[in-house]
């Protein structure tokens, strides 16, 4: 016969306002099996843990019933205090008679109440007799992580891993590492210059011994769970043996065809068909853009290769499948500027010298295509006047997005110090909605654009930008004079939506993680869990999530590490019992439960006799990926699956104490 | 081809030459407008009161007409498919108040009537590049300068014919029949519309601010499709030649007078002589006439 003892708990009035917890605890007593019961204030107290675990002992009880709250809140507490009793935590259960009782009830006679929890407690007490302890489950943990994009936010999350000791490997699909923030020039509020802060990072992730690098690959494939994820990567051809290729630039400097450059932003800068994006890259091996060369189109040309000293130069070289097993993930993916063509009055893509806030940082920087004085695009004069614009596409549901795109009004006021520094005599207008520099140093930096810098700030929205006798014209409103304006500029500047990456969505769906209606990564909890995903295993950083300046993604890029590191701190994982188990006696291989499966956790296997041949096929469950939902157990025909904690007897003893 | 037509008021009177340089126009396009059989104004000015749908009435059975005779209905006035279009556009959304107008209307509107512009007809039914094919009578070296007012591009998701900000299907069309076509800043600007009423000095400076753009962009004449448009350009052209002195005064006519021109219409019976500042001299120097 079971040694049950039953704690009813008052929780202060919570509960005891409309339970006679006393009287519950009384009735509970007459049920077979029982030998122990009792009501108390307070059983989440220390007091009241102690007092469990002391008749624990005393009574030499093998099953635990608390009458108390949700078992979201204390079932833990209680289950570790039977633990420290010595007894089983899985033969502790919770009827929960607050949450589904006292709180629902207002019946001041308590008369419901009492009924109602009395019931709740005994339905509790028989599925707890039909309770079998359970062992929690370690499993196998695989402590090398995958970090997807070499952002800021990607690099300082691979550092962080791979300092504390871990492998990581790091996924970038261009042919360098470094993402936007290697294109800006210099960076708000300190004005230290992106470059000069972000290569060492770089030249460190890449000097790393504990760090694999594969630039210009893709994440193709994803599978497995927390702890044991298996990874496709490929390799795309680079045409260069990276062994071999020691980075003299001799390739690149002899080759005579050109193209469109990425990293320059604008159409018509352009770069070498055999390339690295930008001269600090990392590593700095040249890939070539097969779409471009003359060799891979019409087979002509060649030159790379003859004047390639080591001989590093490969044709023939193909795209390489790696396939890499890892215990965690941590997606880094950055983000994209919306394409503004769509926004016609501001005249991008028709007027030369309209150009993006991206394109103004390669301007300013001392490594751009003007060595970092500011000419416009059309006749490379000086701008003696420039409007900045923001807000385009940002703030706006019905043509852009809805959100605010969070930087620009910080890279914006960088932007007119940045011209003012180069042309002393210049003046620049910024058109805006709000200006939002929440953060440390951010207003104070706005105001110093502002009251220091002479940069004419103009609370409104700008309808037509036009050319007239080689300027450009800006027309807009000023909101806070209520007049409107016109604007004789030589350069317009586009502060632009920030959007998720291209392909955002469909690396989600390789992940399995979910995203939001613009593409952005969902985080777990919006304040409490912000760089997990729903997906165990599986971390954010950086703009992937959602806009945020350079510290907020490096602070993800550590904040993701670190929920990494601190998995694979742990021997092995550690996983709740409450998971599917296949009897394999009546098991008969329909496969119902295989296709049922959200986690893929159902494994075929062979039944083989002594000869080695196989009988016959049953189902099991991998515990690492099972997460214990029971939709399994509710397709099997033959019965042949239960779900441990809260098997198909236990059900029936509950629903057969109450009829 | 046959489509329903919905003239609207001015094209009767004063708009004359656009609809009969438009049928004609079209006739040797292949697509014969046919007028509705019954109509009625269109109200004018599409009513704004977001809680009252009877200032709908009148567009409402316009569109219930048109429903009975065809899929389609197309008009040429930029206020009537501002009107008729938007009203469309609120009924097919807005049940309670479709079956309110109807109820009064004593109709059976059921929101199957597509609205175009005769704009849209011509690039869609019958393609720009059909046009050009079609022109017999290229009209080379007149720099004209398409206004497109704001009736046939605002509210965006309710009537744009084209995109809002920078519409090209007017400078498309132009280039079709051989014109130089004048890109210029103020071709989506306000010409002060119904101001005309009471505030001639408003519409005047709005309207002036069109034509100097135009001018400041090389362009001989100015063609648009809206006679409301079609009337400030003219009036406000002697007031500024004053303040402008720069400025030469300039025909504006609708597009269909080109159009048809371009077809090889006579085309004296283009021009009935009502424009302000007669297009034909120019013309004839063109070597056009």
């Amino acid at each position: 016969m079971a040694r049950i003892g039953v704690f009813v708990c008052q929780c202060g009035n919570n509960i005891a306002s409309t339970v006679d917890t006393q009287k519950v605890a009384e009735e509970m007593k007459k049920i077979p099996g029982v030998v122990y019961t009792q009501d108390y204030k307070f059983m989440c107290s220390a007091v009241g843990q102690e007092l469990l675990k002391k008749v624990v002992k005393e009574h030499r009880l093998d099953g635990i019933v608390v009458a108390a709250c949700s078992p979201h809140m204390h079932e833990k507490t209680f289950r570790k205090a039977c633990e420290a009793a010595g007894l089983n935590p899985y033969r502790c259960e919770i009827a929960n008679i607050r949450e589904q009782c006292s709180w629902v009830h207002h019946d001041k006679t308590k008369k419901t109440g009492t009924l109602k929890s009395t019931d709740l407690t005994r339905m509790t007490i028989e599925r707890l007799k039909k309770n079998k302890p359970l062992k929690t489950i370690n499993i196998p943990l695989k402590k090398k992580a995958l970090v997807i994009g070499g952002g800021i936010a990607g690099i300082q999350a691979a550092l962080d891993i791979a300092e504390s000791g871990y492998e990581v490997i790091l996924v970038e699909k261009e042919p360098s590492i470094g993402g936007h923030m290697a294109q800006l020039s210099e960076t708000f509020p300190t004005m230290d210059c992106s470059q000069c802060i972000l290569t060492p990072k770089m030249v460190e992730l890449s000097m790393h011994e504990k760090v694999r690098l594969l630039t210009y690959s893709e994440v193709e494939k994803v599978e497995g769970y927390i702890g044991n994820f298996r990874v496709q990567i490929r390799k795309k051809a680079k045409s260069v043996i990276e062994d071999l290729c020691t980075g003299c630039g001799e390739c690149i400097e002899k080759c005579p065809f050109k193209a469109d450059s990425e990293f320059e932003v604008m159409k018509g800068h352009k770069r070498k068909v055999i390339y690295v994006p930008f001269p600090q890259a990392v590593p700095n091996i040249p890939v070539i853009d097969r779409e471009h060369c003359p060799k891979f189109l019409k087979d002509k040309c060649g030159i790379c290769a003859k004047v390639c000293g080591p001989k590093a130069i490969d044709y023939s070289q193909q795209d390489e499948i790696i396939t890499e097993e890892v215990g965690a993930i941590v997606v880094a993916t950055g983000y994209d500027l919306m394409p503004v063509e769509s926004f016609g009055e501001y005249g991008y893509g028709r007027i030369k010298d309209v150009v993006s806030g991206l394109y103004f940082e390669r301007l300013a920087s001392a490594s751009g295509p003007t060595g970092g004085e500011i000419r416009r695009p059309s006749d490379g004069k000086v701008p003696e006047t420039v409007v900045f614009i923001q807000c385009v596409g940002s703030r706006d549901p019905k043509r852009g997005v809805p959100y605010c795109s969070k930087i620009c009004c910080m890279y914006s006021a960088k932007h007119t110090m940045l011209y003012k520094h180069k042309v002393h005599h210049g003046q620049a207008y910024v058109f805006y909605m709000d200006i939002r520099s929440g953060g440390k140093r951010y207003d104070e930096f706005v105001r110093r654009a502002i009251e220091e810098e002479g940069a004419v700030y103009l609370r409104g929205r700008v309808s037509s930008v036009y050319e007239r006798d080689g300027k450009v014209i800006v027309e807009g409103a000023d909101t806070l004079s209520g007049t409107q304006v016109e604007i004789e500029a030589d350069m317009v500047v586009l502060a632009t939506a920030i959007v998720p990456r291209k392909g955002a969505k469909e690396l989600a769906q390789r992940l399995g993680i979910s995203y939001d209606t613009y593409g952005f990564y969902n985080e777990s909890h919006p304040k409490l869990r912000p760089v997990e995903t729903n997906t165990a295993g599986i971390f954010l950083a950086g703009t992937c999530q959602g806009p945020m300046d350079i510290p907020d993604s490096v602070a993800q890029g550590s904040a993701a590490a670190s929920k990494v590191i601190s998995l694979f701190s742990r021997e092995d994982l550690v996983r709740e019992p409450i998971l599917a188990e296949v009897d394999e006696r009546v098991c008969n291989a329909c496969w119902d439960c295989y296709y049922a499966c959200p986690y893929s956790a159902i494994e075929q296997h062979p039944l083989k006799g002594r000869d080695g041949s196989i009988v016959r096929w049953v189902a099991r469950v991998n515990e690492g990926a099972c997460q214990g939902c029971g939709v399994c157990v509710a397709a099997c025909r033959s019965k042949a699956i239960d779900l441990k904690g809260y098997t198909d007897e236990q059900v029936y003893a509950a629903i057969n104490a109450l009829v | 081809m046959e489509i329903p037509y919905y003239p609207g008021c001015t094209l009767n009177t004063v708009a004359r030459d656009f609809d009969l340089s438009t049928r004609r126009s079209l006739k040797r396009l292949g697509i014969e407008l046919k007028e509705l059989s019954q109509w009625n104004c269109c109200g004018a000015v599409f009513p704004l009161t977001p809680d009252n749908v009877m200032g709908l009435s009148a567009p409402a059975r316009v569109l219930n007409r048109a429903e009975k005779e065809g899929d389609k209905v197309t008009t040429l006035c930029s206020f009537c498919y501002n009107v008729l279009k938007r009203t469309d556009y609120r009924l097919k959304r807005d049940r309670e108040g479709l079956e309110i107008i109807n109820d009064f209307n004593e109709g059976d509107y059921r929101g199957k009537v597509r609205v175009l512009h005769i704009l849209e007809v011509l690039k869609e039914l019958v393609g720009f590049k059909e046009v050009k094919e079609k022109v017999s009578r290229p009209l080379k070296g007149v720099k004209v300068a398409p206004y497109y007012g704001c009736m046939l591009l605002r509210p965006a998701e309710e009537v744009g014919i084209d995109d809002h900000e920078s519409p090209t299907i007017f400078e498309d069309f132009l280039a079709s029949l051989g014109c130089d076509v004048v890109t210029y800043p103020k071709r989506i600007d306000c010409c002060g519309a119904h101001m005309a009423m009471g505030r001639e000095d408003m519409v005047s400076e709005m309207s002036g601010r069109i034509l100097l753009s135009a001018h400041e962009g090389g362009a001989e004449m100015v063609v648009t499709s809206c006679p409301l448009c079609l009337y400030n350009l003219e009036r406000s052209e002697a007031p500024l030649m004053k303040r402008e002195p720069g400025f030469k005064a300039m025909p504006v006519l609708y597009f269909s007078q080109l159009l048809g021109l371009a077809l090889g219409e006579d085309g004296d019976g283009l021009f009935s002589g009502k424009n302000l500042y007669d297009p034909r001299p120019l013309l004839r120097d063109k070597g056009l006439l």
